[in-house]
C-alpha cells in the first residue's frame, strides 16, 4: 500500500479530499506509527481518497506554546498555513489531539482555517455511515476495555461519546475509570510536560492514572492520543504488567477488526 | 422613634458609603489589567450567567455540598427581600410595612424566610464540621493558610448569628402579639417563630420588647457589618461570581488565544505581506505576564472572583501526584498582589515599583508543573481559568526571562531545526509508510 503524499496528487493534477495530518509522534515513535499505519488502513478500505503532507509537515508548535514559547509557536503555525494553503487543503484528519486542538482552534487566528476532524471521530462516521466493514463477533468480542479520555479530545473539545461509541461498535465492553469523561485525570505529558521530567511530588502522573486503569481489570486500554498511549504504556512497564495488558489506539483497534 | 430613625439613616448610609468606596477601589484594581475586548455570543454569556451563576450548575458535579450550599445561597437571596421591608421600616419609624399589602399572604412569606434561614443554619453548621472537624483535604492544603481558613470560618458563623436573630425578632415579636402588645400588629402565625414563642410566652412585655428590637437592630447592623467584610473576603464572590460567569472566556477549553503583538514580526520574519487588518495592537510591556498589570482585566476579575473552594485543586493532577502546583493558589496569588498593589497606589497616589511583580508569589516549579489539562478549568463553580494565568506567566519565563529548563530549550531548537520536538531529521518524516 502506497501511501501519497499531496505534492505527488498535484504533481497529477488531483487533490486529495482529506488530508491525514500525521503530526510528530505518530511520524517517529516507534509504537505510535502503529496507530498511523492503521488509520492509514481504515481510510484505505474506506475508500477515501486521502494524503499526507510526507517530509513537508512540521511541528503545529503545539508543544511550543505550552511551553510559552509564542514566537516558535507562530512561526511554525504561519509556515504550516502557508504550505496547507498553497495545496487548497480543506478538511484534516488527525490521530493527535494536540494538533486537533491546534489546527482546529488555534491555526484560524492566524489564517489558517480548515475542517478539522479527531480520527476517532472520522472513523466513527465511517463506522456508522456502513463505510467500513468490520469482522464479526470474534473471541475477543465482550472482553472489557477501558478508554483513558485524552485532555486535549475531552475537556478541550467536548469529544467524549465518538471513542466510546466506537467501542461499543466493535462490541467491546467498556469499564470506566474512577475518573474519566470532564473529569478524566490528565496522562501527564501535555504541557509540554512530554520533553522535561516532571516537576518534583509523591508520584508520577501516569503512574497514578495508569494504576486508575488498571483498577478497572482490562486487558486493553485505549487511547486516543500518541501521548497518552506512551504514558500509559510506560506506566504498564512500571506496573510490570505488559505482558498482560495492552496500550492501544483507538484506530488500531478498529484496524484489527476490518474485515 | 424620630432618634431610632435618624440613627437608622446614618448608620445605613455610613456603610454604604463605605461599601461603595470598597467597591471603587476594586474595580480600579481589575481595570490595572490589561484591556481586553470581549467576543463571542452575547446570549451564550447570559446563558452562562443563568446557569453557572444563578442555576449553581457546576455546584452539581458534587451533590452534598451543592445542597448545602443552595440553602445558604438562596437564603442570602430571600432575605434579601426581607431586607428591604426591614430598611424601610428603620426609615420610615413603621412596623411590617408590607403587611397591609400582602395581608394573608405575608405569614406565607415570612414563615418560607424562616424555614430557609433554619436550613441556612442547618448548612452553615454541617459546613463549618467539615472545615473544622472533618478536615476535608481541599479545605487544608498549604495555601489555605490562617487567614482563607478564618475568613470561611468568620462567613459561617455570621450568617448563624444572622439568622439566629431573624429567628429570635420574630419569635418575641410573635410573642407580643400573642399578648396584644400595642405597635406589634397581628400577622398571622409564622411557621417557625410561633411554636416558639409559646416558650416565650412568659415573659414580661417589656422583656419582649426589648428582646425584639435588640434583635432587630442586631440584625440589621449586622447585615450592614457583612456588607462591609465582603470586600475583605473570599465571599465577595457572592457578587462577583455574576460578571465573571458573564466574562469568563467562551472558547473551546484547550484554545489559547493569539498573541497578537508579534504576529507582523514573526509574519516579518518569514517574509509574509503585512496583513492589512492590523488593529494597532502595539507591543506589550512584557511578553506574556510578569505581574497583575500584564494580566487581563479578565483575569483579575477572575481572581476577586475565586471562592477558594479547592475543587480545582482537588482535580489537578500535578496536585494529585504530590506537586506544589495548585491552581487555587494561582488565584489567591494573584488577587493577594493585586490587593499589594492597590494599597501601593493609595498610599502614593500611583504605583510606585516595589521591586516585586506576581512571580515573588508563584514559583518556577509551580508553573512548571502544569500539565494544561483543563480540569482545573472544568470544575470552576464560577467559570475561573487558572490555566490562563499559568500559560501568561509561562510566556513571561520562556519569551523575556529566558529561565528555561535545558530540556525544553532542547526541545525548542528541534522545533526550530527539524520541525520536531524529537531530533528527528525531516526527511525520517515518511519513514513509518514504508513497512504498509
Ligand atoms: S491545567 Fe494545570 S493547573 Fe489546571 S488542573 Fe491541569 S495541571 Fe492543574
Ligand atoms: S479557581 Fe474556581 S475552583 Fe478554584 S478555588 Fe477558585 S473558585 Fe474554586
Amino acid at each position: 500500500m502506497h501511501i501519497p503524499t499531496v505534492a505527488e496528487l498535484q504533481a497529477r493534477g488531483e487533490q486529495p479530499e482529506l488530508l491525514y495530518w500525521v503530526g510528530c509522534a505518530a511520524s517517529f515513535d516507534q509504537r505510535a506509527q502503529r496507530t498511523a499505519r492503521a488509520l492509514a488502513k481504515i481510510l484505505t478500505h474506506a475508500g477515501i481518497r486521502f494524503a499526507i503532507l510526507g517530509q513537508e509537515e512540521s511541528c503545529t508548535g503545539d508543544p511550543a506554546r505550552r511551553a510559552g514559547n509564542e514566537f516558535l509557536f507562530q512561526l511554525m503555525a504561519l509556515k504550516n498555513i502557508q504550505t496547507l494553503n498553497q495545496y487548497q487543503i480543506q478538511t484534516i484528519v488527525t490521530a493527535c489531539p494536540h494538533c486537533f486542538n491546534t489546527l482546529k482552534n488555534e491555526y484560524p487566528d492566524l489564517g489558517g482555517r480548515y475542517t478539522v476532524w479527531h480520527h476517532t471521530q472520522f472513523i466513527y462516521r465511517l463506522i456508522r455511515d456502513g463505510k467500513i466493514k468490520l469482522k464479526p463477533i470474534s473471541s475477543e468480542a465482550l472482553q472489557l476495555v477501558t478508554y483513558h479520555d485524552s485532555c486535549y479530545l475531552g475537556r478541550g473539545n467536548g469529544i467524549y461519546d465518538a471513542p466510546r461509541d466506537i467501542l461499543q461498535a466493535l462490541q467491546l465492553k467498556i469499564v470506566e475509570m474512577a475518573h474519566h469523561r470532564s473529569r478524566g485525570m490528565c496522562c501527564g505529558a501535555g504541557g509540554a510536560q512530554m520533553w522535561k521530567e516532571e516537576e518534583k511530588g509523591t508520584t508520577r502522573v501516569n503512574i497514578a492514572r495508569t494504576q486508575e486503569a488498571l483498577d478497572t481489570g482490562s486487558r486493553t486500554l485505549a487511547a486516543a492520543c500518541p501521548f497518552c498511549h506512551t504514558m500509559l504504556y510506560d506506566g504498564v512497564k512500571y506496573a510490570g504488567k505488559e505482558e498482560e495488558v495492552e496500550v492501544k489506539d483507538i484506530a488500531e483497534i478498529v484496524a484489527e477488526h476490518l474485515q | 422613634m424620630l432618634l431610632a430613625q435618624i440613627l437608622f439613616v446614618a448608620l445605613l448610609v455610613t456603610a454604604i458609603t463605605r461599601f461603595s468606596r470598597m467597591v471603587r477601589k476594586i474595580r480600579r484594581n481589575i481595570l490595572l489589567g490589561r484591556d481586553e475586548r470581549i467576543s463571542g455570543d452575547r446570549w451564550q454569556r447570559w446563558k452562562n450567567v443563568l446557569l453557572l451563576a444563578f442555576g449553581q450548575k457546576k455546584m452539581f458535579r458534587n451533590w452534598i455540598p451543592a445542597v448545602l450550599h443552595l440553602f445558604v445561597y438562596l437564603g442570602f437571596i430571600i432575605i434579601n427581600i426581607e431586607i428591604v421591608e426591614i430598611i424601610l421600616d428603620g426609615v420610615l419609624g413603621t412596623h411590617r410595612l408590607f403587611l397591609p399589602y400582602l395581608k394573608g399572604v405575608y405569614p406565607v412569606f415570612i414563615s418560607a424566610f424562616e424555614v430557609l434561614a433554619v436550613l441556612v443554619i442547618v448548612a452553615c453548621a454541617v459546613f463549618l464540621i467539615r472545615r473544622n472537624i472533618l478536615h476535608v483535604k481541599r479545605f487544608t492544603q498549604p495555601e489555605m493558610t490562617r487567614w482563607p481558613r478564618q475568613d470561611a470560618n468568620n462567613i459561617l458563623i455570621f450568617e448563624i448569628i444572622l439568622m439566629l436573630l431573624f429567628l429570635t425578632m420574630n419569635t418575641s415579636d410573635q410573642a407580643l402579639q400573642m399578648h396584644h402588645a400595642p405597635h406589634y400588629v397581628h400577622t398571622g402565625r409564622f411557621l417557625i417563630s410561633y411554636p416558639l414563642a409559646q416558650e416565650f410566652s412568659h415573659l414580661s412585655n417589656g422583656s419582649l420588647v426589648a428582646l425584639e428590637r435588640g434583635a432587630w437592630w442586631l440584625h440589621i447592623a449586622g447585615v450592614l457589618f457583612f456588607l462591609n467584610y465582603l470586600p475583605y473576603s473570599k465571599h465577595f464572590h457572592i457578587l462577583l461570581a455574576f460578571p465573571n460567569t458573564y466574562y469568563a472566556s467562551l472558547d473551546p477549553k484547550s484554545r489559547m488565544p493569539v498573541m497578537e503583538s508579534i504576529v507582523p514580526e514573526v509574519r516579518n520574519m518569514l517574509g509574509l505581506p503585512e496583513e492589512a487588518a492590523s488593529d494597532g495592537s502595539s507591543m506589550p510591556a512584557h511578553f506574556g505576564a510578569r505581574d497583575v498589570f500584564d494580566l487581563s482585566w479578565r483575569h483579575l476579575l477572575a481572581a476577586y472572583s475565586c471562592t477558594e473552594c479547592g475543587r480545582c485543586t482537588a482535580a489537578c493532577p500535578a496536585n494529585l501526584t504530590g506537586k506544589k502546583l495548585s491552581p487555587r493558589k494561582i488565584m489567591m496569588d494573584t488577587r493577594d498582589r493585586l490587593e499589594e498593589v492597590g494599597r501601593n497606589i493609595d498610599q502614593h497616589g500611583q504605583f510606585v515599583d516595589d521591586g516585586k511583580s506576581l512571580l515573588n508569589y508563584i514559583s518556577e516549579e509551580e508553573l512548571r508543573a502544569c500539565t494544561t489539562c483543563q480540569a482545573c478549568v472544568e470544575e470552576c463553580p464560577v467559570s475561573i481559568s487558572p490555566l490562563a494565568i499559568i500559560l501568561e506567566l509561562r510566556r513571561y519565563l520562556v519569551m523575556e526571562a529566558a529561565q528555561t529548563p535545558q530540556d525544553w530549550n532542547a526541545m525548542f531548537t528541534s522545533i526550530e531545526n527539524n520541525g520536531a520536538p524529537w531530533a528527528f531529521p525531516p526527511d525520517q518524516r515518511d519513514q513509518w509508510t514504508a513497512s504498509l
